[in-house]
C-alpha cells in the first residue's frame, strides 16, 4: 500500500525494494515460468480474436451498466435475493455490516474478493467486533500480517516458505517446519474449523450475470464453495463493472481468464450460483443471500470517453505478470491495493491522486502489459493520460513545464543543442562520452555513461550525403528524431548509405523537430501537439511513399500515438484533417523498410560471420509489431545470429524514466547486459538510438568489449 | 472414430493434464466396484483426516474425529443406485452416507457422484449441486469420484450453455464445474494439491 508522500519517498521504498533479494529471485522465476505457461494455455487459438470479442461485449455492457443492474436487481429478487447499491466503499462496508448484525451473524468466513480488499472491509467489520477470516490461502497469509496483497491472484508471492511457517507457528502455537505440502495441510485443517463455525460467508464475484441473476466465481482450492455452502448468510460484494449481460459473455471471459492468470485452461472450480440455495444451518433451511453492488467511481467511468475501457478488466493480473518493473520492485511498490499496470489506473479513480501520483510516473512504457490484456486494454497510454491529469490538477513540475517550453519552439531546442557542444569539451574530454558531468546532472546515472552530442548534427550533414538516384523506385522521407540528429547521426548516415544503393531518393525535411514522445509521457500535453502538429506539416505525407524511420520509439509514437493527439476529438489544428492519418498510414521502420520493401538479399552484404546477438526495442517489438525483419537482417547482412534470452524485455531506458528512476533502470540495463554477455556475441544490434545510449552507455561502464551498433550500421558496413 | 469416443478420449486427455485419474467403466455396478477399490486402498491405516497429523492449534485438532471405519458417501443417486451401491459397501465394511454431511465436516474418505454433463475442451464435469448434500459431499470429501456418462460430454463450454441457463432461470439453482483436484500456488508458486477439497480425483467415463 501506498504511503510515501513524494517521489524522493518513493524512490527510498523502491531502494528498499530493489534489495530485498527473496523477493527478486522469486519475481523472476514467475515472470520466466509465467511467460511459458501463458504461451502453452494459449496454444492453437486466436488470442487477438478472443480479445477484440471480449472488448467489444465489455464497452457494450458498460455503455448499458444501468439496464443491467436493472435487469439483474430484477431477476435476483425474484429469486429471494437482496440487492443492495453501495455509493463508495464505505458505504458498501456499512451495508455489509448491518447484514449481519441484523442477520446476527458474529463469525464471518471471507473467500477471495479484490472489491473488499479495495474497500478496506475487513477492518471495518472487526471494529465491529465480529471475526473475519479469509479463506483463500494467500489471502488468509497476508491477513494474519496485516498487509495487502502484492498480487491480484497470488496474494502472498512476495513471502517464503519460512516466513509463512513462522507465520502458522504463532497461529497453532506450535513449531512449523517451512514445509509447503506441510503448511498447506494446517491451513486446511485450520481453516476447515473455521467454516464449520462461520454464520455469514462473504464472496466476491467474477461474474454478475444479468439475464439470470447468476453469481459465478472461479476459484481453485475449493474455499469459495465451502464459504458460499456452509454458512447460513452469503454476502457477494461485486464491483458494478462484474455486471455481464448473458451466460455466453460469462464463458467467453472465461475461456481466457484463468489462461492468462496463472496459465490454466480453467480453474478447478467455476461456481454459478442463482439464488439462495437450501441450507441446513438457516432456520428456515434456506440460505439468506444479500448481493452488494460497489460503484466508487465506476459508474462515472462508464461515461468517460477516455478511461472507460478500464472497465474491460477482467482481473487476471497478468499485466502484472509481465510487467519489468514489477517484477523488481513487487506488489507493495507498483500499486495500492490493486497492483499492475491496471492497479497504477484504477488507485487513482478508486483510492485518489494522492495515491496514486508517485505510482503513475514508475511506469517505463514498455508496452507488455498492453500485449497480454485480455480486454485489450491501452495501458500504458491509460497510465500516461493520469500522470498528465494529476499534473495539470496539481501543477507541472518546472522540469516538465521547461521542457515542454523548449521542445515546442524547434529553433531554441536545436540552439541549445548546439551550445551545448560548444561548451561540452571540458565534460567530454574529447571522447564520445559525458565523462565529467557535474554531479547535479549525474546523480544516480553512474550505471552508464552518457553520450556526448555529435560534432555535426545529421541535419547539418545531409545535404552533403543525399542520394543521387535516377528514376528511384522509392520516394522517402526520413524522420531522424532528436538522438539520431544531434547523438548519433552516424546511424542515419548509414541508412543513406543503404538508400542510395538502393536507389531510393531521400528527402530531410528540415522542418522536423522532436518526435514529442519525451513530452507526451510527462503530460506536457500542449507542448506534444505542437511538435507532432510542426512534424505532420514538415513531412508532407503525399510527397512520399514512405516515411522513413530509424528510431522505433519515434516511428511508434509518430504511427499509434499522432492519430490520437491530432485526432478528430483533439485540439489539434483541423486544416490537418486526413492528412495525418495519411501520415501515419507511411511511417515504417527501418528493419520493415529494408527487408520487405526494398527486399535486400543476402548477396548484396559481404559475409565477415561475425557474433552477433539483439536487443527487441519495446517500440518494435511491441509497439510496431515488427519482429521477424531486425532478426532476418542480421543474418542477410552477413552476421551469425546468437539468440540473447529475453531478448523482448526492456533495456531499462524508457527515455525520461531513466533519469527519474535510475535506480529501476540500471536494474534493468544489469539483467539485459547479463543476457547479452552470456550469449558470447561481440556485437549487439537493435533499431533504437534510445536504446542504443542505454546498452551502449552501460557496456562502456562496465569495461566490455561488445560494441553496439543500430541495424542499419551493420549493414552499412558489409554493403558490398 | 465416432464423434462420442472422439469427445471421451479428448475429456480423458484434458482431465488427466490436470491429474485427474481417468478409468472407463462400462455400468454403474464396475463404478461402485472401482470406487470400493480405490477406498480400500487408500491408506489402510489412516484413521484421521487429512492433515490432522499435523501440529495444530487446539481448535483446529479438536475437529480431528477419530474415525471407527472409512465413509463413502452418495447423497446424489436414485432410489436404485442407492440401494445397489449401500450394499456393495456394506458388504465391503465401508459405511455408506447419502446425507448428514454437516456432522463429518471433519472429512469423509470417499465421495461419489454422477455428473450431469462434461466439457472435454478443459476435462470438466458438470454437477447440479443444488442439494447442500451432495454438494458437501464434493467438497469435503478427500478423494471424488465422478461418473461421467459419455453420452453427456461436449467439447466446448458454450455447448453447456443452454444447461446452466434452464436451470438458473427455475428457481434458486447451484452448479460446479469441477477440473482436476483442489490446488494452490499460494507459497512460493509451489503447486499443493488438496487444500479446502478433495486431494484427488478420478473420473470414471461410463459407456452409455
Amino acid at each position: 500500500m501506498q504511503t510515501a508522500r513524494d517521489l524522493k519517498e518513493y524512490r527510498g521504498e523502491l531502494k528498499s525494494a530493489l534489495d530485498n533479494e527473496f523477493l527478486r529471485t522469486a519475481m523472476d522465476n514467475f515472470a520466466v515460468a509465467y511467460r511459458a505457461s501463458r504461451a502453452k494455455a494459449f496454444a492453437g487459438m486466436d488470442v487477438d480474436g478472443l480479445v477484440r470479442e471480449i472488448a467489444l461485449a465489455k464497452d457494450q455492457a458498460m455503455a448499458r451498466m444501468d439496464e443491467l443492474l436493472a435487469e439483474f436487481t430484477k431477476n435476483a429478487e425474484a429469486l429471494g435475493i437482496t440487492v443492495h447499491m453501495a455509493a463508495t466503499g464505505q458505504e458498501a462496508n456499512e451495508i455489509i455490516g448491518r447484514i449481519a448484525q441484523n442477520a446476527n451473524c458474529k463469525r464471518i468466513v471471507k473467500s477471495k474478493s479484490m472489491t473488499a480488499e479495495e474497500t478496506l472491509l475487513n477492518h471495518h467489520l472487526e471494529d465491529l467486533g465480529l471475526t473475519v477470516t479469509e479463506t483463500d490461502l494467500g489471502e488468509w497469509i497476508i491477513q494474519l500480517r496485516h498487509e495487502g496483497p502484492t498480487h491480484m491472484v497470488m496474494p502472498a508471492i512476495h513471502l517464503s516458505r519460512y516466513q509463512v511457517a513462522d507465520l502458522f507457528s504463532d497461529v497453532t502455537g506450535v513449531k512449523q517446519e517451512g514445509d509447503i505440502q506441510k503448511l498447506v495441510k494446517v491451513a486446511r485443517r485450520e481453516l476447515r474449523a473455521k467454516y464449520a463455525q462461520a454464520d455469514m460467508g462473504i464472496s466476491g464475484g467474477n461474474f454478475a450475470i444479468a439475464e439470470t441473476g447468476t453469481i459465478a466465481i472461479c476459484t481453485n482450492e475449493g474455499n469459495g464453495r465451502l464459504v458460499t455452502t456452509l454458512p447460513r448468510v452469503h454476502v457477494a460484494l461485486v464491483g458494478l463493472d462484474k455486471l455481464t449481460p448473458t451466460i455466453t459473455d460469462a464463458l467467453r471471459v472465461l475461456k481466457a481468464l484463468p489462461r492468462n492468470a496463472t496459465g490454466q485452461a480453467i480453474t478447478s472450480y467455476v461456481s454459478w450460483m442463482t439464488g439462495p440455495n437450501e441450507c441446513k444451518a438457516a432456520p428456515n433451511g434456506k440460505k439468506e443471500m444479500h448481493v452488494v453492488f460497489l460503484d466508487n467511481g465506476r459508474s462515472k467511468l462508464a461515461k468517460d470517453p477516455v478511461f472507460s475501457q478500464v472497465l474491460r478488466c477482467v482481473r487476471c493480473g497478468a499485466c502484472a505478470n509481465v510487467c519489468p518493473v514489477y517484477r523488481l520492485v513487487g506488489g507493495h511498490q507498483y500499486g495500492h491495493i490493486y497492483i499492475g499496470a491496471i492497479g497504477l489506473i484504477l488507485t487513482y479513480f478508486y483510492h485518489g491522486r494522492e495515491k496514486a501520483k508517485n505510482l503513475v510516473q514508475n511506469c517505463i512504457n514498455c508496452g507488455a502489459c498492453k500485449a497480454v490484456c485480455v480486454g485489450g486494454i491501452d495501458l500504458p497510454r491509460l497510465i500516461k493520460e493520469v500522470h498528465a491529469r494529476i499534473q495539470d490538477e496539481e501543477g507541472h513540475p518546472l522540469q516538465s513545464s521547461l521542457l515542454g517550453m523548449v521542445l515546442k519552439n524547434r529553433r531554441m531546442f536545436h540552439t541549445l543543442l548546439r551550445s551545448a557542444r560548444a561548451v561540452q569539451k571540458p565534460v567530454t574530454g574529447g571522447t564520445p562520452y559525458l565523462r565529467h558531468l557535474p554531479m547535479l546532472f549525474a546523480r544516480g546515472q553512474e550505471f552508464r555513461a552518457l553520450p556526448a552530442i555529435a560534432e555535426k548534427a545529421f541535419r547539418d550533414q545531409f545535404e552533403d550525403i543525399r542520394p543521387k538516384t535516377v528514376n528511384p523506385k522509392y520516394r522517402v522521407a526520413l524522420f531522424s528524431g532528436c538522438v539520431q540528429d544531434f547523438v548519433y547521426p552516424e546511424q542515419a548516415v548509414a541508412a543513406v548509405k543503404i538508400l542510395a544503393k538502393y536507389n531510393v531518393a531521400v528527402d530531410y525535411p528540415q522542418d522536423q523537430s522532436c518526435c514529442g514522445l519525451p513530452v507526451q509521457m510527462m503530460g506536457e500535453r500542449e507542448s506534444s501537439r505542437s511538435v507532432a502538429e510542426q512534424n505532420v506539416a514538415a513531412l508532407d505525407p503525399a510527397k512520399y511513399d514512405y516515411i522513413l524511420i530509424l528510431c522505433a520509439s519515434c516511428a511508434s509514437h509518430l504511427k499509434h500515438g499522432y492519430p490520437d493527439i491530432l485526432g478528430p476529438d483533439s485540439k489539434a489544428d483541423p486544416k490537418l484533417g486526413a492528412k495525418v492519418q495519411q501520415f501515419a498510414d507511411k511511417v515504417i521502420d527501418f528493419s520493415s523498410f529494408v527487408r520487405d520493401v526494398l527486399k535486400v538479399e543476402a548477396s548484396g552484404f559481404r559475409v565477415d560471420g561475425r557474433k552477433a546477438t539483439y536487443h527487441a526495442p519495446c517500440h518494435l517489438c511491441r509497439g510496431l509489431g515488427v519482429t521477424e525483419a531486425p532478426r532476418a537482417l542480421i543474418g542477410l547482412g552477413g552476421l551469425e545470429y546468437l539468440p540473447a534470452e529475453e531478448e523482448d524485455v526492456c533495456c531499462g531506458f524508457g527515455g525520461t524514466y531513466s533519469m527519474k528512476f535510475p535506480e529501476v533502470s540500471s536494474e534493468l540495463l544489469k539483467k539485459k547486459l547479463a543476457n547479452v554477455e552470456k550469449t558470447g556475441a561481440e556485437l549487439l544490434l537493435t533499431d533504437c538510438p534510445g536504446c542504443i545510449m542505454q546498452l551502449r552507455g552501460g557496456l562502456e561502464a562496465k569495461g566490455s568489449a561488445i560494441e553496439v551498433r543500430h541495424l542499419a550500421e551493420a549493414l552499412a558496413e558489409r554493403l558490398k | 472414430m465416432s464423434d462420442t469416443t472422439r469427445l471421451a478420449d479428448l475429456m480423458a486427455e484434458k482431465a488427466g493434464l490436470v491429474s485427474a485419474i481417468v478409468a472407463r467403466v462400462k455400468t454403474l455396478d464396475e463404478a461402485y466396484a472401482y470406487t470400493l477399490d480405490v477406498c480400500d486402498k487408500k491408506e489402510a491405516c489412516q484413521l484421521l483426516p487429512s492433515g490432522c497429523e499435523a501440529d495444530l492449534s487446539a481448535e483446529a485438532g479438536a475437529l480431528c474425529e477419530t474415525k471407527l471405519g472409512k465413509i463413502i458417501a452418495a447423497p446424489g443417486l436414485s432410489a436404485d443406485q442407492t440401494r445397489a451401491f449401500g450394499e456393495a459397501c456394506t458388504k465391503a465394511g465401508v459405511e455408506f452416507l447419502t446425507e448428514g454431511m454437516r456432522s463429518h465436516l471433519a472429512g469423509i474418505d470417499i465421495g461419489f457422484t454422477i455428473a450431469e454433463a462434461a466439457i472435454a475442451e478443459t476435462g470438466t464435469f458438470v454437477l447440479d449441486s443444488r442439494s447442500e448434500e451432495l454438494r458437501l459431499a464434493t467438497m469435503i470429501c478427500e478423494v471424488h469420484v465422478c461418473v461421467v456418462p459419455v453420452s453427456t460430454i461436449r467439447e466446448t463450454s458454450f455447448e453447456v450453455e443452454d444447461y446452466l441457463r434452464t436451470l438458473a432461470k427455475d428457481g434458486p439453482s447451484y452448479v460446479a464445474f469441477i477440473t482436476g483436484a483442489s490446488r494452490t500456488a499460494d507459497i512460493e508458486r509451489v503447486l499443493a494439491i488438496g487444500v479446502h477439497g478433495p486431494l484427488e480425483l478420478h473420473i470414471l467415463l461410463l459407456e452409455d
